[in-house]
């Protein structure tokens, strides 16, 4: 037993149940105020418009899977089992699409393509990119890496001998790759395509720029603009049941698969020789990183040179510095909240209530972001007014959505502070505050510094909730970005796009980082 | 004497990127129903040998023939791993993850029909015990039992040659003795011929009918496991088959003049040789022998190993029964059996 007292036992778990009570408390909220929804609501639910809306929802989200997978596949082939030059490089530049938010390839694309962009008024013909294509095109190219990341570990993962195994009874090579190598990728397909999916139906900044209405993008409107929180309000609870339902299904079928065998070494895959073929292997990896990275980046490069008097350095300042101290205490906060549930999970890890705990934790993630800020802004104006168009609520939604991911990183931070380092101080004649300090705190540090990057992090990118539930006047990075581009100002855009994009792809080594160290992406 | 049904020719392999050598002028012949054991310690080629008459790795040199075919030769693979009809258990079973006990001792039987598939898997699964486990996933066995599925399905279609890449070492100690009887009673009766990889001496001298002893890519002695244990022609392999001691002499003839006095040869010599004497060729008594000291004593109820000191030797020696003398007791040396001339 630890040097913890009944009462400060006690005080964990009322706190760890609050912070829960607290992540769940968006999704039941809605559940409510649907119940009291009038009739006439219900009427508009049940009609045209919703299934226009899950229609084109669904295929955006079917369309982007697609798609991505289409280009992750072959390259996550390219960089494991062939011998393509350079593949450990591409490897991690592959993964730098990440690093580019949906709705700055959303400003993108209008920035070049659209009305008032760099092609317009060159007469040339220019792509049509707003809807349907040009949604597809943003949400490809920010969410294929997970598909990639899932393709490649699956690949690697996969066990030399099994395909031996297979020609060894008498399977030729081809029939070995159908009956062994698919159903394993199968898996990895499912898993990753539901993720990517789920970031599709999550995704408000990119639909909502190039104007493709799916479910996020119409709850929007109505709030805004016809302030129709019932119907807002049903759309959201359609929209959480397919997000749960599509993050849900990508758990279980991560977490499906069983070791690949009892033992530990496995032999590896021979490489294939590309040969003159390497030159196509080049081809797909440079294509894919000029779509993804190339573009956005050049367009902003662009507008910055071309209209370099006309910079507001002013508003770039306010909204860079909000950014930052919003999301320093949106981390801050987190961290904080989290830290009795992680202590919890680490060493009651046994106990039911507190898997029960951590599960509903990580289920708010599955909350889409644009529901989390209509539940927030339906619970300030009826039940806390006091709170509605404060801080407090914007900071409240930020730790509900990144709980979970700063969950992990202290939960992690708890395992490696093992209870005998705290009894060895303690045996050696160091009191409770000498063994918080010198032996608690510098092995927790990293951990929950880690966390509390990671929600620093995304909170920068944050765009719904802060649109619908930060004080009027308060702008911030991603808030400017999305305006400026409404409005069709883009050079006002494009220095605060670069900045995001260079902050987020610190996120992404860094999350790359961690996942190499615990094994994942590593590669020999 | 029969064809040989396995003919393996000055085999040399090499590995890697760096096209190091594995394997360097290696034979071995296989006939119907033998068992053989490639013995040696890790790294030294033996798995890449089984590797190579599998069809998984090329061949740099020599020649792999089966029932009187070129499998493998300089010239590349001849025979595809799928065409060989060869049957592999891995070192790590390599079960597939994704199908069932069934499903996986079925893998080979595709190209029979439904029926007859059905009845091969019910008979496999029978004779290796695995009856009930049917519908389970490979994760979802202990080792022992992964073990048996990655040997009925090797055996399932028939192969006539069975070759097991060391199939106990990946399991439990206390389990390898119980699953090595267990697959040699299988073996034996379907008669199936197989060749065995080990590092483990025990496992291949109660397996093998012959063994042959690799080092460093190369086949340093080949013949039963009674030849080799008691002829060892090197002090690699009289030491990797057993505990060993190791004396120098002056060989005139039938006998041999060292430190521990004069002592009989199995073969005739002359000059200075290298002789080995195994503990149980060697005894403690309280008068005459060779003059030496206890240094050390390992009691094992059954038997007690001595280690002795005297002039110009320290040797090891095995005592069945009785252990009477203690640490610093001062005892004789006597030799009991012929000692072996090593070459070299």
């Amino acid at each position: 037993m630890g040097p913890l007292g009944s009462i400060a036992r006690t005080a964990l778990w009322v706190a760890s149940c609050l912070v829960v009570a607290a992540a769940c408390l968006p999704g039941f909220y809605l559940l409510l105020r649907a119940g009291e929804v009038d009739a006439r609501a219900w009427e508009v639910f049940f009609g045209g418009r919703t299934l226009e809306l899950l229609g084109s929802t669904l295929s955006l989200a079917f369309a982007v899977t697609l798609a991505a997978t289409l280009i992750a596949l072959p390259l996550a082939w390219l960089t494991t089992l062939s011998d393509l030059p350079g593949r450990r490089a591409f490897t991690v530049l592959l993964c730098l699409p990440l690093a580019v938010p949906s709705f700055i390839h959303g400003y993108a694309l209008l920035a070049a393509f659209g009305d008032g962009g760099l092609l317009d008024g060159w007469g040339a013909p220019r792509p049509r990119i707003y809807g349907f294509w040009g949604a597809t095109f943003a949400l490809t190219f920010s969410t294929f890496p997970f598909s990639f990341l899932a393709f490649r570990a699956a690949l690697l993962r996969q066990d030399g001998s099994l395909l031996e195994a297979a020609r060894s009874l008498g399977a030729s090579p081809f029939e070995a790759f159908a009956r062994v190598t698919l159903p394993q990728l199968l898996q990895a397909f499912r898993a990753s395509g539901l993720l990517v999916a789920f970031y599709v139906l999550s995704d408000f900044g990119a639909v909502s720029l190039l104007q493709y209405d799916t479910f996020s993008r119409a709850i929007y409107l109505q709030l805004e603009g016809a302030f129709d929180r019932s119907l807002a309000a049903l759309w959201s609870l359609g929209l959480m049941a397919l997000a749960v339902l599509a993050l849900g299904g990508s758990w279980f079928f991560g977490g499906a698969e069983g070791p690949t065998h009892a033992g530990r070494a496995s032999r590896r895959p021979r490489r294939a020789h590309l040969g003159g073929h390497a030159v196509w292997g080049f081809a797909a990896v440079l294509g894919t990183l000029a779509a993804g990275v190339g573009v956005p980046v050049g367009v902003i490069v662009l507008w910055l040179t071309r209209a370099a008097d006309r910079w507001d350095f002013e508003r770039f300042w306010t909204a860079a510095v909000n950014s930052l101290w919003i999301s320093l205490l949106a981390a801050l906060v987190t961290v904080l909240c989290t830290l009795p549930l992680a202590w919890l999970s680490a060493r009651r890890a046994s106990s039911p209530l507190v898997r029960v705990l951590e599960r509903a934790a990580y289920a708010s993630y599955a909350l889409p972001p644009i529901v989390v800020a209509l539940s927030l802004v339906s619970f300030g104006i009826r039940a806390a007014p006091f709170l509605y168009g404060t801080f407090v609520l914007l900071v409240a939604a930020h730790v509900v959505r990144f709980a979970p991911q700063a969950l992990g990183a202290s939960r992690g931070a708890f395992l490696q502070l093992s209870p005998r380092l705290t009894e060895a101080g303690n045996s050696l004649g160091g009191s409770g505050l000498d063994v918080a300090r010198l032996v608690a705190w510098p092995l927790l540090r990293p951990g929950l510094v880690a966390g509390g990057a990671l929600v620093f992090l995304t909170t920068m990118k944050e765009l719904p909730a802060t649109l619908l539930l930060a004080p009027i006047g308060f702008s911030t990075l991603a808030t400017q970005i999305w305006s400026a581009t409404a409005e069709g100002y883009f050079a006002e855009a494009a220095l605060p796009s670069l900045l995001l994009i260079a902050l987020s792809s610190a996120s992404v080594a860094f999350t790359l980082h961690r996942e190499d160290s615990a094994g994942v992406g590593a590669t020999g | 004497m029969s064809e040989p049904l396995l003919t393996v020719e000055e085999l040399c392999v090499c590995l890697g990127e760096e096209r190091h050598v594995a394997v360097e002028d290696l034979s071995l012949e296989l006939r119907a129903e033998e068992r053989v054991a490639l013995l040696g310690p890790s790294g030294c080629g033996k798995t890449t040998t089984l590797r190579a008459i599998a069809g998984f790795e090329p061949v740099r040199g020599g020649r792999i023939s089966f029932e009187g075919r070129v499998q493998s030769d300089a010239g590349g693979v001849r025979v595809p791993a799928h065409r060989r009809g060869m049957g592999y258990v891995f070192q790590e079973f390599a079960l597939f993850p994704h199908l069932s006990v069934e499903e996986n001792v079925g893998f080979g039987l595709r190209k029979q029909s439904r029926a007859d598939a059905t009845k091969r898997i019910a008979e496999m699964l029978r004779l290796t015990g695995l009856e009930g486990l049917e519908a389970r996933r490979p994760f979802e066995l202990s080792g022992g039992q992964q073990q048996r599925v990655a040997l009925a399905r090797a055996l399932a279609p028939s192969p006539r040659l069975l070759l097991l890449d060391e199939p106990f070492s990946s399991l439990d100690p206390n389990l390898r003795g119980t699953t090595r009887r267990h697959t040699e009673r299988v073996l034996t009766s379907v008669g199936a011929t197989a060749l065995l990889v080990t590092h483990d001496r025990d496992e291949a001298m109660s397996f093998a009918d012959r063994l042959i002893v690799m080092r460093a890519g190369r086949a340093e002695q080949a013949g039963t496991p009674e030849e080799l244990y008691a002829a060892p022609r090197s002090a690699f392999v009289a030491e990797f088959l057993g505990a060993a001691n190791f004396v120098e002499g002056e060989a005139t003839g039938q006998s041999a003049r060292t430190a521990l006095g004069e002592v009989p040869l199995r073969v005739p010599a002359s000059g200075t040789v290298s002789l080995c004497l195994r503990p149980e060729s060697l005894e403690l008594v309280v008068e005459g022998g060779a003059p030496a000291r206890v240094v050390e004593r390992e009691y094992h109820g059954a038997s007690c190993i001595y280690g002795v000191e005297g002039e110009g030797f320290q040797v090891a020696v095995l005592a069945v029964g009785d252990a009477p003398f203690r640490k610093g007791d001062a005892v004789g040396v006597r030799v009991r059996a012929p000692a072996v001339v090593l070459e070299g």
